[in-house]
């Protein structure tokens, strides 16, 4: 009997000796997941996170079309190109879309508030990238990788991405400026959420960036000799162009110089053609030959997929009596169309006489007494999943087609405004050339130097860039965007057109982050 | 059905025959112990003095002694609570016994289980209720939950709705937090469960059979529950199963039969109604579109259910260890054609005790299997959208070869499938077509030591190992001509590739370890009694989740994954103790304090203390009402206490961690593709949610415990919710992450009543009333209070993308509506697209949107009633819900024209409710969706269950007793509410599963 006791003295001892070695086992690390010290010992893994630099404004997520890395918004609506190009052209003549997602309709009606879902995604889907490049950038620098032993070309490369990331976050910082422009402002030099971000001002801003894009323009590759889909020098200077071109709108000073140019640098240092033909701009495989994208957004059917980005435009342009398959999809999901105002803009909308023109119109009634009916207002063409042989991308529900954030049209018309705007450094003959070669590319008629004037360069950016996210910011520099001196169905939600408030210039800086800093004021009137 | 009854009656023949042949030379006692109000005592302990020979009453109250040696013998029965009674029997032969027992003077004796250990239902200081084995709804009851379903105060169950095996929502006090979780702890004999599912199974908890239950303990105040500290705030709900007894082996038996049909429909236009709308307000396109069947879509997708359920139970001693083994068999059909469950399950328990009862061993172990097909419950919604002018199949001219035969919307522009894009597939396919078979195998044990130290028996050391594995798998296949997966993927070449071949598998590895000492002694020299816990606790929460690729039908992979596996764990170690102090039998003191530390949270915030203390006076017990015939109990109560939270947020996530972009999140760089690596939103200050409780409760017993009760009022203020908070644009690499941001208060008052309303020998009749009021209320949601701020927003509506409904708003309840206010016409009717400018300022935008009613109930309310008449009985469950509001998203997404046509290339259906408002679905865009029009009245009174039994008594030559019974089940549901049920948990009416009528009857059978 004693021994008994004796062994379950024994039992109970070893069962709390066992309990005791339990202390030290609340510490947890993931499966899979790893630390940044893990991500970026290699040169490899640089190259991973700094794909992610990129993916963060292709992607809406790290895991497939669910997935998001934006919250609070649904993911297929949360990648930068979706979220960017509603703000940009839902508010304006360039399109309607008939749908009822919450605070959808609120871009053409002009009516957004602070807590508009698509307003907040947008904010922080920038700031996502943001985030990400500064993370990339603490990261990469030349003390950290003789740290971890990288050198020699690897950390010649690693120096180039660096010097990318810093160009992606100027375009987001830029993005910001000309959406909210005093947006929160972080950067590498910040500890990540050591303090609260401080606002920017909008002049602050247009210099941060300027510097920026000044500084790693040596840093960049040259021209058309980096890998397909990253930034080099033409990127960075087509952005100064277009910052330079705005400059009057962000801080009240005008830099048309620099914006004649830095435009000129991209035409005449860049290397780039126009393609030959325009309506094959917006294919499936328009990253093969691409001789005019200056810096592109990457879609695939299969690798980069995602709800939004060329997907988003091309399904939500089809509807009515349009054949899918025609466009390469598997269904249209009948959204998007044009106001008349667009179709207005060319001399006739089969493309006869401007091939720039694609429209779909059987079947759809030019003006819009609904903007719910897909049928109100002619479907754009513009964006289709075929490719040059004709067949379709490589899957008919996520696109193939890459969607360039820069391309030498955009900077034709730059150079041309500029100069009309008293830049110097051009010439209106110049100019009038560069019109007339995006003209004759499209089969229309060419214009004389007479008839280049403020009014028309508006028009033919209409013509050349519409659906590509530039309407709000030109109608904006045009003074057309809120006034009630321009109008097109449905502004200001009423349907005949109205002007709203000119505070509505720029979007308010969402709630959300208004909650959560307390060193952030509201954008005035919102 | 009747020859499985047969078989059935023969296999139980064998088992008598056995039991007859042990015991031809000797006798056997049998008999019945009933309860005062003559109901059956269900586990009462019988046992024949002096000779260690004892059984326990079965679930009918019945017990059976065999292999009695023949003359006269005393017998003992005894149940908690009850005074004892002996009876002098002469074994003559097979002689038959039936007892009464009287509840003790001393109020209630029960034993009530509470967080490591027992106590006197009389001692408790803290708001605990017992609802044991005798008082368990009645019916075809497949998940444990549904035991216990309306009849405490303050504890709403709600199940999920009708799909086989499918779980309920448990809230106690209307739960805690606000983006964590507000489901209760769940502890099954000592083993506290984790809250995560199990793959392959509707609902964890119903790989748990009720059968093997005994009580459960609903642990409601910190008093009582902060001893489980960190995963406390919601309640507890501890499961105790059923235990061996001594003597010769009983047999418990029963079988119940149901037949399940749904009661509702969603109201949806019939083919005609739809004919008469398109002709009348359609384009010649969509008139064109229209068919010539009649098909109503809901008729063909459900059915009428039957289900099994069998169950042996076996009792007795073997070698002087008490044993108990269960087998249970559960074959349940759903309502939804295909859908299906299988349950066994066993259970065993051995309770030994050893060296002169110094050392008692406790072993429970329970497994159980389901195999389940789940139906594809897309077809709900769309049966509900599906055009009632197509037929089910295509008819033979226009077979297309494709889909099985079934009809489906098609369109010759796409080039591929042929299909029509974002049409609703044909919601028979849908159910006919899917083979989603998943089995769960699970197992729940523990082993309990329990030593009296031999030189100090006052005090018990006490060890507690369990587990709970499981293994989840299951394969989902879709042949390659279902439309819902129709040559989905481009293989290459021109070649598309359907359906599906796909598996999934899970393995969950839950450990507990626990140790602890109790020291209990009286000191008569003070008049005082003092308990003492103290211990240790580690659990660990582990699953492995294998990743499978995604294959068509025919092996061809569509995308694959990076990884094979990923183990996420957590892991919680504790330490607690608690003082029990009783002061002249009458005034109680109890104080306990729990450490907690969580894997989840950094290093420096990991561990937190969670103390409580009560203080209980049992006036009754005071010389001024000692003698009081009105007054036979009376306890006033006190305490606070806090309690902790740490679920709801990630295993790591406190630090940054880098994830690895799937096959297809890459980036193209050149020609090459790269996987992203990423880094994770993190947040390293958080640490536990913290809820104080205030309580004060009143027991008592009128005229001798005949009317019997208990009042609480409470007051619960959770702060550092862990809520879902935005970050500052910059500063995370998450916009929003769970923080302790908040602060909520839930106050409410409980009442449970029960009363013997008639009591005489032929004729009774027990009435349970209880009633529960909860007000909850956010009080801050921002570090900053921020006028601008309206709060989170949540609550995913159908009828666009990304809409909500629901938020969480400073000085509301948690989960208002937030909607629009509808204007209407002078006939009382909505004006589409027409809003209460709210704010004034000329635009209707979402600043116009406000807080409008919620989906928790004001009060609810049980009302159970039993009648016994002789040798019949019946009861009754009522329930009611009052003030709660429903948002009707089949009225808002379907009640408008656009339901019936928004592409060109098919039409769907409306809800009946477009018959009343005639909306186009265009004028009122998406505020339409957001109308509080839509926010319906869905309080209810509900009849849960109605049973009737019949005590067969003797049957087979008197070796058996014999008990039917017959029940109904959601018999009749009282409402104002226009959608197909107003009980919905989260408050969103959508593809609701309906909760069939279940008409059940049942036998039990004991020898």
């Amino acid at each position: 009997m004693k021994k008994n006791y004796f062994k379950l003295a024994l039992v109970s001892i070893g069962l709390s000796i066992g309990l005791t070695a339990c202390t030290n086992k609340l510490e947890l690390a993931p499966t899979n997941d790893i630390t940044s010290a893990q991500v970026y010992s290699t040169a490899a893994g640089y190259k991973t996170a700094f794909a992610k630099v990129y993916g963060a404004f292709a992607t809406t997520g790290n895991q497939g079309p669910g997935s998001g890395d934006i919250q609070g918004i649904d993911p297929g609506f949360s990648d930068f190109l979706r979220l960017f190009w509603k703000a940009q052209t839902l508010s304006t003549d360039e399109a309607v879309v008939g749908w009822g997602d919450a605070g959808l309709p609120d871009f053409h009606s002009m009516n957004w508030s602070a807590n508009n879902p698509f307003i907040k995604g947008l904010y922080y889907r920038s700031f996502y990238q943001i985030t990400v490049a500064n993370d990339f950038i603490r990261q990469s620098t030349d003390a950290k990788l003789a740290q971890r032993g990288i050198s020699g070309a690897d950390a010649d490369n690693i120096r180039k991405y660096r010097a990318e990331a810093r160009f992606l976050r100027a375009f987001q910082y830029w993005a910001l400026l000309d959406l909210f422009g005093r947006p929160a402002f972080v950067t590498d030099a910040d500890a990540m959420g050591a303090a609260l971000p401080q606002q920017a001002n909008k002049a602050d801003l247009f210099n941060y960036i300027e510097s920026e894009l000044l500084a790693i323009e040596p840093l960049l590759a040259a021209p058309k000799t980096n890998e397909y889909g990253r930034a080099d020098k033409a990127a960075a200077w087509a952005l100064l162009a277009r910052l330079y071109l705005n400059a009057a709108v962000y801080t009240g000073t005008p830099k048309f110089t620099q914006a004649v140019t830095y435009s000129s640098k991209v035409i005449t240092q860049g290397g780039y053609t126009l393609l030959a033909d325009y309506r094959k701009l917006m294919r499936a495989d328009n990253n093969i030959g691409n001789t005019e994208a200056i810096f592109t957004i990457n879609y695939d059917g299969l690798k980069t997929q995602n709800w939004g980005g060329t997907t988003f435009l091309t399904h939500a342009s089809i509807g009515g009596s349009m054949a899918a398959a025609q466009y390469g999809v598997d269904g249209g999901w009948g959204g998007l169309r044009a106001t008349k105002n667009l179709p207005n803009l060319f001399p006739d909308v089969t493309g006869t006489l401007d091939q720039r023109a694609q429209f779909y119109t059987t079947g759809q009634n030019l003006d819009i007494n609904d903007i719910g009916a897909f049928t109100d207002g002619y479907a754009v063409t513009k964006f289709k999943n075929i490719k040059a042989d004709g067949t379709p991308g490589s899957n008919l529900t996520w696109m193939d087609i890459d969607f360039p954030l820069f391309r030498l049209g955009e900077q034709y018309l730059v150079y041309a405004e500029a100069v009309l705007r008293g830049g110097t450094g051009g010439s209106l003959a110049t100019a009038t050339t560069y019109i007339n070669v995006l003209r004759t590319r499209a089969a229309a008629a060419a214009v004389v130097q007479a008839d280049l004037s403020l009014p028309f360069i508006l028009d033919e950016r209409g013509r050349e860039l519409y659906w590509e996210g530039h309407r709000r910011t030109d109608l904006i520099r045009f003074g057309k965007f809120t006034d009630a001196s321009y109008l097109w169905p449905f502004k200001g939600g009423s349907k005949a057109g109205k002007g709203v408030e000119s505070w509505r210039n720029v979007y308010p800086i969402p709630s959300d982050d208004l909650v959560s800093n307390p060193n952030l004021t509201q954008n005035p009137n919102y | 059905m009747k020859k499985v009854y047969f078989m059935k009656l023969g296999l139980l023949g064998l088992f008598l025959f056995a039991t007859l042949l042990a015991t031809a030379q000797t006798g056997s006692i049998s008999g019945r112990v009933l309860d005062e109000s003559k109901k059956t005592l269900p586990g009462a302990s019988v046992s024949i003095k002096g000779t260690g020979t004892s059984t326990s009453t079965d679930a009918n109250g019945n017990f059976k002694i065999n292999g009695v040696n023949k003359g006269t013998v005393t017998l003992t029965v005894s149940f908690v609570g009850y005074t004892s009674a002996e009876k002098t029997v002469n074994v003559t032969g097979d002689v038959r016994v039936e007892f009464s027992l009287q509840p003790s003077a001393e109020s209630l004796n029960e034993i009530v289980v509470v967080g490591y250990g027992t106590q006197k239902k009389s001692d408790l200081t803290g708001s605990i209720t017992t609802v044991s084995a005798k008082d368990f709804v009645k019916g075809q009851i497949t998940t444990p939950e549904q035991l216990i379903a309306g009849k405490v105060a303050g504890i709403q169950i709600t199940s999920n709705g009708g799909a086989p095996g499918s779980g309920s929502t448990i809230r106690i006090r209307g739960g805690a937090s606000l983006n964590a979780s507000n489901n209760p702890l769940i502890v099954i004999d000592n083993v506290p469960l984790s809250e995560s599912g199990v793959a392959g199974a509707a609902n964890a908890l119903a790989l748990i059979n009720p059968n093997d239950i005994e009580s459960f303990n609903i642990l409601k105040d910190a008093s009582a529950t902060a001893i489980y500290g960190s995963r406390a705030s919601n309640g507890v709900i501890m499961i105790t199963t059923k235990k061996g007894a001594t003597g010769k082996p009983t047999f418990s038996f029963s079988s119940q039969s149901s037949v399940a049909e749904n009661i509702n429909k969603v109201d949806v236009l019939s083919a005609r109604q739809l004919r008469d709308v398109v002709n009348t307000f359609g384009t010649n396109a969509q008139k064109a579109l229209l068919g010539s069947a009649n098909t109503d879509w809901q008729d063909e997708i459900y059915t009428t259910a039957l289900t099994s359920d069998n169950n042996l139970g076996i009792s007795g001693s073997f070698k002087k260890i008490p044993y108990r083994i269960s087998y249970g068999f559960l074959k349940q059909n759903g309502t939804l054609k295909t859908g299906k469950l299988e349950r066994n399950s066993v259970g065993l328990n051995l309770s030994p005790t050893f060296f002169n009862d110094l050392l008692k061993v406790n072993l429970n172990l329970k497994g159980s299997m389901n195999k389940s097909r789940f139906a594809d419950q897309g077809a709900i919604g769309s049966a509900i959208f599906f055009d009632p002018t197509k037929p089910v199949f295509t008819t033979p001219p226009n077979y297309v070869g494709s889909f099985g035969g079934y009809y489906e919307w098609l369109d010759a522009a796409n080039a591929v499938t042929g299909l029509a894009a974002l049409a609703p597939r044909n919601p028979l396919a849908l159910l006919d077509l899917r083979q989603d078979n998943g089995t769960a195998k699970r197992s729940i044990g523990n082993l309990e030591l329990d030593l009296k130290m031999p030189f100090l028996t006052d005090l018990r050391a006490h060890a507690n190992i369990g587990y709970d594995i499981s293994e989840g798998s299951g394969t989902i296949v879709i042949p390659e001509n279902a439309a819902s997966s129709f040559k989905r993927f481009n293989a290459g070449g021109g070649v598309y590739k359907g359906g599906v071949n796909n598996q999934y598998k899970q393995n969950r590895t839950d450990i507990l370890m626990e140790y602890y000492l109790a020291y209990s002694k009286e000191l008569p020299s003070i008049e005082s009694k003092l308990d003492v816990v103290a211990g240790w606790s580690y659990q660990q929460f582990k699953t492995k989740n294998n990743n499978f690729a995604d294959k068509t039908f025919d092996g061809t992979v569509v995308n694959s994954p990076n990884f094979a596996f990923d183990i996420p764990e957590n892991r919680m170690l504790s330490m607690y103790g608690r003082i029990n102090y009783a002061f002249k039998g009458r005034y109680l003191l109890t104080a306990s304090v729990r450490r907690d530390g969580s894997s989840r949270f950094a290093p420096e915030n990991r561990f937190a203390v969670f103390p409580s203390a009560a203080l209980a006076w049992k006036i009754n017990e005071e010389s001024f009402l000692k003698n009081s015939k009105v007054i036979s109990d009376l306890k006033l109560r006190l305490s606070y206490g806090v309690t902790g939270q740490q679920e709801g947020i990630g295993n790591y996530d406190y630090l940054s961690y880098y994830n690895l972009s799937s096959n297809q999140s890459m980036y193209q760089f050149g020609n090459t593709f790269i996987n992203m690596f990423a880094p994770g939103g993190y947040y390293g200050a958080r640490k536990w949610e913290q809820t104080e409780t205030l309580n004060a409760g009143l027991d008592f017993g009128l005229f001798n415990n005949r009317i019997t009760g208990t009042l609480d009022v409470y007051k619960n203020k959770t702060s550092d919710l862990l809520n879902l908070i935005t970050q500052p644009a910059g500063a995370n690499f998450s916009n929003q992450v769970v923080a302790n941001v908040g602060d909520m208060e839930n106050k409410g008052l409980e009442l449970n009543l029960n009363g013997q309303v008639v009591r005489n020998s032929n004729f009774t009749w027990d009435l349970g009333f209880n009633a529960t009021i909860n007000r909850n209320t956010i009080t801050k949601l921002t570090i900053a209070p921020n006028p601008n701020y309206p709060g989170n927003q949540y609550g995913g509506i159908s009828g666009g993308v990304g809409n909500t409904i629901l938020i969480n708003s400073v000085g509301f309840n948690r989960g208002a509506f937030y909607v629009y206010q509808q204007v209407y016409d002078a006939a009382g009717k909505p004006i589409e697209g027409l809003f209460v400018d709210r704010n004034g300022d000329g635009n209707i935008n979402d600043k116009d949107l406000y807080q409008y009613k919620n989906a928790d109930p004001r009060a609810f309310l049980g009302l159970n009633s039993n009648f016994t008449y002789k040798k019949w009985n019946a009861g009754f469950i009522l329930r009611a819900s009052i003030g709660n509001y429903m948002y009707n998203n089949v009225h808002s997404a379907q009640g408008r024209y656009t339901s019936i046509s928004s592409l060109a290339t098919y039409l769907g259906n409306a809800s009946a409710s477009y018959l009343d408002t005639k909306f186009n679905g265009i004028t009122g865009g998406v505020n339409q969706l957001q109308s509080d029009y839509y926010v319906q009245n869905a309080s209810f009174l509900r009849m849960d269950n109605l049973t009737l039994g019949y005590n067969v008594g003797k049957v087979l030559g008197n070796k058996a007793s014999l008990r039917i019974n017959a029940s109904a089940q959601n018999v009749f549901t009282i409402t104002k509410y226009k959608g197909i049920d107003p009980e919905i948990n989260g408050g969103i009416d959508n593809n609701f599963y309906p909760r069939p009528r279940i008409v059940s009857l049942g036998l039990n059978l004991d020898f």
